[in-house]
């Protein structure tokens, strides 16, 4: 076991950091690192959990919650996805939590992006077969769906605004696929 | 140079010049022309050869329905586009295009001998002449079929261009943008819902093109709908795509839409040649329009010889003239509209020969009063010229005297055929109406509506009622408000009724003259009629026999005479016939469209590992594993795949190696029924496991055969850290929900996917503790601490890790898992490590080679989804004391425990030095006769630098019973002698695991 | 692409973020190592392959990822109704079940002559 103090710490390499790419009407940017919870819990734990986390978890399906920098995604009846843009962790906060539930830390397997401008939703629907109309997917909305040939977590945290959550080794084709989709939805 | 038949004062289009060439000849057009307008307004009829007889063909049509004006359209060495319909080819500035099938030149074509000796060319040809000798139809009888037959030629290059592609949502989605179309978008686009409508030609206004007697609104047809559609486009809930054509009408109103975004730019800017649109809407209104047919008589398909309406259009819209003394056929009164407007611009009208006895009406009527000779009651029997119609020739309907008339062009028609091709992709079904003879929609399947033409509805005024009832009402019931606007009034409109099916005069049942029913196919009336006589009686026989309506038009001009020709020699009725089913595309549609976004890069994901960029850099050859590029080998100068191998496996053994470990799946299994859960999804007791301790897990089918492994840490008592195969992470994330959710969903415990949390670093031999003692804390490393096969939890480099003691090479061993973010940094400091121990990074070979010299098995290479935890020799991972997990019952199928099953064990070659193919075959007596009785495989095999050997793993019938037999594995060369051992072939006894 | 309506999601979704997963209501036995060779066979391999409707179960992976139960007709490829995973099965309403309800039948009574209507006898209920 050595001393802690000798060792040096292991520089953080977030994947495609600081991306961006802009056309007429859509930007896509690579998002800094978040902290990200992958939460489970039956119904009744969920008062605890979000007293805990310091909002309320939403209970129904394609809506999230959000509050200063941290937000909760409704992903399935049991499921939720709890980012936090303001550098706390959410897992540390359920750590105490004795209620029924399971609390995975999923920070790095996650890469966010974002997808914003007047044509943000086009762009999107040149691989997501969601209707993204904000009638059918208002401010707030969010929904596991698939941008072409991956999986993406997609929150629409503004009119002209989406963020898209995917896994690490993901985020080089939906970059591509998002780059190469808002050049088209100019 | 000069378009001597543009009509000064005729036509909508601008006076901005458009140079082209065709066929290496320049010519001079108008921009908003189409190739086949500017053409004609060179006076160039003959456009192309055809299929099978190689016929000089013109331009029929002036819409997608085109059959023979097929032409290649050249951009540049890569953008050769065949089979091109010079009707729907918008003119750039630029454009270079050439005629097809034709050799040497489109006025002397060699194949033209086709048509001399086309008796031998009959339908069904092909099936009865190239019967035998059997072998000769790859080798001669199709290379030659398919040089001389057939159309333009495919490009050899890629295609540079790309495509893109929209998913888009609706509540009405129009068909169709011709006066129905825009009128039934207005009705739904007034009341707020969302309305597609597309068109596929450039500008929406269909059949107001060329219907000089429509009046709407106080304005003239053409007028109307381009003020009509720049209402709309000044409508947000409105999407307009002109150049657009529905060719899919699928489930639940999931219509394709092929978008053309550049084929009418000289320069396409950057911009996608083609998207393609997936419409899912709550209402269809299909307000696709109708066909003009052609008449069937004796070489009918001579340039010169085109739809009336087409001469119309191409004189109201284009201003140009066909020709300057033009006759008619039809046998109803749409073409003497055209006749008309073709007088009124000042081209010569010949005559108008109508088949029907009596003609009357206000058309005949000014027909009449203009001067214009009408020959009723007689048909056209045959053309004069070749390469251009230069006459006809009129008989009385009966027989009798024939009389030639001089033409330069012939306008026919033979009434109008709806187009149901959409409706009929949706599943609906079309009814024969026999008054009017022609099929019209029936029964809806799915929520559409058809107006206008397409639904039989002949005049304009009842046109556009139809059409804003329906717009109106599809708009309502997906949820929008009272249409408000007002209904567009119809001051005049014509009429489009009338006509004949079928062959005409002169192309009757004896006659064998070339009256042509599909020209893009060369089928005849003769050849429908020889179809029946040969036995078909069903109407997709005959298509399939004769090839009618089977050619890239889909038999758009053709299906309808095909049909009735076929009911007349069967002596049916034509609904007693059938009709064929219409599929989808509604005309062709590109490759490129279809994959749109995904060529390239974005045809799959590939996937990378945190460690890619430092594997690159130190000279990494990466294979594929799924989607996942992994190291396989890191060659030194001048070492070849072989040397380098042979190189990382020793230093491994001898001191230590670094293996990026990351794509192997990771499930956290999280609650207070983990372990319960773990019983049952792995034949393993799990429930004694010590938090800290770690364990190889084996997953089985409810089958009793293996379905993946992995080490499993218990990182507390109520949470598992498991690992998979890397290309089983996501079907085994999926079999373990399946049971989770429906087999035993009163456990409390959930499954998350880590695979990506963490980037696993393998720190593998003998100075493995060594190298990584100086970068951990809080975890004590020693042997009695943290003994072969545990975890714990704490820090590498000053960030978390879940440290495994394991060992997939039989060394001492560590796998090193780090937040995915830190993966690249903690390698580096472990590498800087490993360099002060003279370590080395390997890949994937040598990782195979490694396991494979301790036996240890890879799920999918020694296991192939028919091998039991007893085949493979783990017996002992199955808890003996467990009365239920997923698996138990199938491994007591009777064929689970017959003796003989395969069984894994090692071969050595006789010679060391061999190294055997895996997937060969292991047989008993290399000299027995073939087939051999095959009694094995091998599944792996390597050379073993280590052993100084080579080595192999196979599957071999009652294998563990046969330990120092001799087998022999046969091979092209002879056969191979190998003796059958233990599976484990270095450190038996397992000692190095802690030295 | 199919629209299919997910009863966890509480709306319909495209198809695309579907995976079928075979037959539903077929039920695990709970002391499965007991079970005998026949019943087995039954649970493992014997499926019904209707022409009409079919219960079977779908998973929303690309979605809320819940399994759950859908009736769909293999003829028209529509679907009648979808229920969450556990819920019976639903008693569907005659129009619903059209040519299956013949070959909706355990699967040692398929792949048999088809059953002949019996003729209605007097006083018989309709």
């Amino acid at each position: 076991m050595a001393k802690a103090a000798k060792i040096a710490t292991a520089a953080r390499s977030p994947i495609f950091a600081g991306r961006e790419f802009s056309a007429d009407g859509a930007k896509i940017a690579v998002l800094a690192p978040s902290h990200r919870l992958a939460l489970r819990a039956p119904e009744k734990s969920l008062a605890a959990l979000s007293k805990a986390l310091g909002l309320k978890l939403p209970a129904s399906p394609k809506s999230s919650v959000t509050k200063g920098s941290r937000s909760a995604l409704w992903l399935g009846p049991d499921e939720w996805l709890v980012i936090d843009d303001g550098g706390k962790d959410p897992l540390e906060d359920c750590a105490r939590v004795k209620v029924l539930h399971s609390a995975v830390g999923v920070s790095h397997r996650n890469v966010g992006l974002s997808v914003t401008g007047p044509r943000a939703a086009e762009t999107l629907n040149a691989g997501c077969p969601q209707d993204l109309s904000l009638a059918a997917f208002p401010v707030g909305a969010c929904s596991r769906t698939i941008l072409g040939k991956a999986e993406i977590v997609l929150l629409r945290n503004a009119e002209d605004s989406f963020r898209v959550e995917c896994w690490r080794s993901f985020s080089d084709y939906v970059l591509a696929f998002l780059t190469d989709a808002a050049t088209d939805a100019a | 140079m000069t378009e001597s038949f543009r009509i000064a004062g005729r036509g909508r289009l601008s006076s901005r010049t458009a140079r082209f060439s065709f066929d290496g000849k320049p010519y001079a057009g108008l921009s908003g022309d189409t190739l086949a307008s500017a053409l004609l307004a060179n006076g160039v009829h003959l456009v192309g050869r055809s299929f099978k007889y190689h016929r000089p063909r013109g331009i029929l049509s002036a819409g997608a329905e085109e059959p023979n004006a097929l032409v290649s359209v050249e951009r540049d060495a890569a953008r050769k586009t065949p089979n091109v319909r010079a009707t729907v080819q918008e003119l750039y500035e630029g454009l270079s295009a050439s005629s097809q099938n034709r050799w040497p030149s489109l006025a002397f074509d060699v194949g033209e001998v086709n048509d001399v000796v086309s008796p031998m060319f009959s339908a069904g040809f092909y099936y009865k002449t190239f019967m035998w000798p059997k072998a000769a139809w790859k080798s001669l009888y199709e290379p030659v079929i398919r040089s001389a037959a057939g159309l333009g030629v495919a490009p050899d290059l890629p295609d540079p261009d790309h495509y893109a592609a929209r998913y888009a949502h609706c509540e009405v989605l129009v068909l169709g943008g011709g006066a129905a179309g825009i009128a039934a978008a207005l009705a739904a686009a007034e009341t707020g819902v969302r309305v597609v409508i597309c068109d596929e030609q450039a500008e929406l206004g269909g059949a107001m093109r060329y219907e000089a007697g429509a009046a709407i609104d106080g304005q003239d047809g053409w007028a109307w709908a381009q003020a009509s559609v720049a209402k709309l486009a000044a409508m947000d809930n409105v999407t307009i795509l002109p150049r657009t054509t529905a060719f899919g009408y699928y489930a639940q109103n999931f219509v394709g839409l092929a978008e053309r975004v550049t084929e009418h730019l000289a320069d396409p800017k950057g911009l996608p040649r083609e998207r393609l649109w997936q419409v899912r809407a709550r209402r269809v209104i299909l307000a696709t329009g109708a066909i003009e047919r052609h008449m069937v008589f004796a070489d009918n398909d001579r340039p010169g010889v085109m739809l009336a309406s087409a001469a119309r259009t191409y004189l109201n819209h284009y201003g140009v003239a066909v020709g300057r003394n033009v006759g008619v056929y039809t046998a109803n009164d749409s073409a003497y509209a055209a006749a008309l407007d073709l007088k009124k611009a000042g081209v010569g009208i010949a005559a108008i020969v109508d088949l029907r006895d009596n003609p009357a009406g206000p058309l005949v009527d000014e027909a009449r009063s203009l001067g214009i000779d009408i020959h009723h009651g007689r048909g056209v029997v045959g053309v004069g010229g070749k390469l251009r119609v230069s006459s006809m020739t009129v008989q009385p309907k009966g027989g009798g005297a024939a009389r030639t008339i001089p033409v330069d062009a012939l306008l026919v028609s033979s009434g109008w055929t709806p187009s149901v091709h959409l409706f009929s992709q949706s599943r609906g079904k079309v009814v024969f109406d026999d008054a009017t003879k022609r099929f019209l929609p029936g029964n809806y399947a799915q929520d559409c509506v058809s107006v206008g033409a397409c639904n039989g509805t002949d005049s304009l005024s009842a046109t556009l009622d139809q059409a804003w009832a329906a717009g109106a009402k599809a708009a309502k019931e997906a949820g929008g408000s009272v249409a408000r606007g007002t209904k567009p009034k119809v001051e005049s409109g014509e009429n489009f009724s009338g006509g004949v099916l079928g062959a005409g005069p002169g192309a009757g049942a004896d006659k064998t003259v070339k009256a042509f029913v599909d020209f893009q196919n060369d089928v005849t009336a003769k050849d429908i009629r020889l179809a029946v006589r040969e036995g078909m009686r069903s109407i997709e026989h005959v298509k399939r026999f004769t090839t009618n309506g089977m050619a890239t038009d889909q038999g758009k001009t053709s299906n309808m005479h095909g049909l009735a020709i076929a009911a007349e020699t069967l002596g049916k009725d034509i609904p007693e016939v059938g009709l064929t089913t219409f599929r989808a595309p509604y005309t062709p549609v590109t490759f490129g469209t279809i994959v749109n976004h995904g060529r390239g890069p974005l045809f799959d994901p590939t996937r990378r590992t945190a460690t890619h960029d430092w594997a690159q850099k130190h000279g990494a050859v990466f294979e594929d594993v799924g989607q996942w590029k992994r190291a396989w080998y890191f060659p030194k100068a001048g070492e070849d795949m072989h040397a380098a191998v042979n190189r990382e496996c020793r230093t491994v053994r001898e001191t230590a190696g670094l293996f990026d470990a990351s794509t192997l799946g990771k499930i956290e299994v999280v609650g207070p029924d983990a372990a319960k859960f773990m019983e049952l999804l792995y034949t393993n007791p799990w429930e004694k496991l010590e938090p800290g301790r770690c364990r190889y897990g084996i997953m089985l089918r409810e089958d009793g055969f293996i379905y993946d492994d992995g080490v499993v840490g218990r990182l507390a008592p109520d949470r598992f850290h498991v690992t998979t195969t890397t290309g089983g992470a996501a079907r085994v994330m999926n079999h373990m929900e399946d049971y989770l959710q429906t087999e035993f969903p009163q456990l409390n415990v959930w499954l998350t996917s880590v695979s990506e949390q963490w980037a696993v670093i393998a720190v593998q031999g003998p100075n493995s503790r060594k190298i990584i003692e100086p970068l951990v804390e809080d975890i004590d490393l020693s042997d009695e601490a943290m003994p072969h096969m545990s975890v714990r939890e704490g820090k590498i480099c000053g960030v978390p890790t879940r440290l495994f003691r394991m060992s997939f090479t039989g060394d001492r061993g560590f796998e090193v898992n780090v937040p995915a973010d830190y993966g690249q940094a903690v390698w580096e400091a472990l590498w800087a490590e490993g360099q002060k121990h003279g370590a080395c990074a390997y890949g994937t070979e040598a990782m195979h080679v490694l396991r494979a010299e301790k036996g240890y098995i890879i799920v999918g290479q020694d296991t192939d989804g028919t091998v039991t935890p007893n085949d493979a020799g783990l017996d002992w991972a199955i808890g003996k004391k467990k009365t239920d997990f997923v698996g138990i019952r199938g491994l007591t199928r009777p064929d689970l425990v017959a003796p003989g099953r395969k069984q894994l064990v090692g071969l050595k070659t006789k010679d060391p030095k061999t190294v055997l193919e895996e997937g060969a075959q292991i047989v008993a007596n290399p000299r027995q006769p073939i087939p051999m009785t095959m009694i094995g495989h091998v599944t792996s095999s390597y050379w073993s630098e280590n052993c100084g050997r080579s080595i192999a793993l196979a599957l071999l019938a009652g294998g563990r019973e046969r330990m120092g037999e001799t087998l022999f594995v046969p091979m092209p060369e002879g056969p191979i002698e190998v003796e059958i051992c233990s599976p484990v072939f270095f450190d038996e006894k397992g000692g190095r695991l802690n030295g | 692409m199919l629209l299919i309506h997910c009863p966890y999601c509480e709306e319909e979704r495209p198809e695309l973020e579907f995976r079928n997963a075979g037959e539903a209501h077929i039920a695990r036995s709970a002391s499965i190592a007991e079970e005998s060779g026949e019943d087995f066979e039954k649970f493992f391999f014997i499926r019904s392959n209707p022409k009409g409707v079919i219960f079977e179960r779908w998973r929303h992976v690309h979605g809320c990822a819940r399994f759950f139960n859908a009736a769909r007709d293999t003829v028209t490829d529509r679907f009648i109704t979808t229920y969450r995973a556990g819920a019976p099965k639903p008693s569907l309403p005659k129009s619903a079940s059209g040519p299956a309800a013949y070959a909706n039948r355990p699967p040692d009574q398929l792949n048999v002559k088809r059953p002949r209507r019996k003729p209605a006898s007097k006083g018989e209920a309709k």
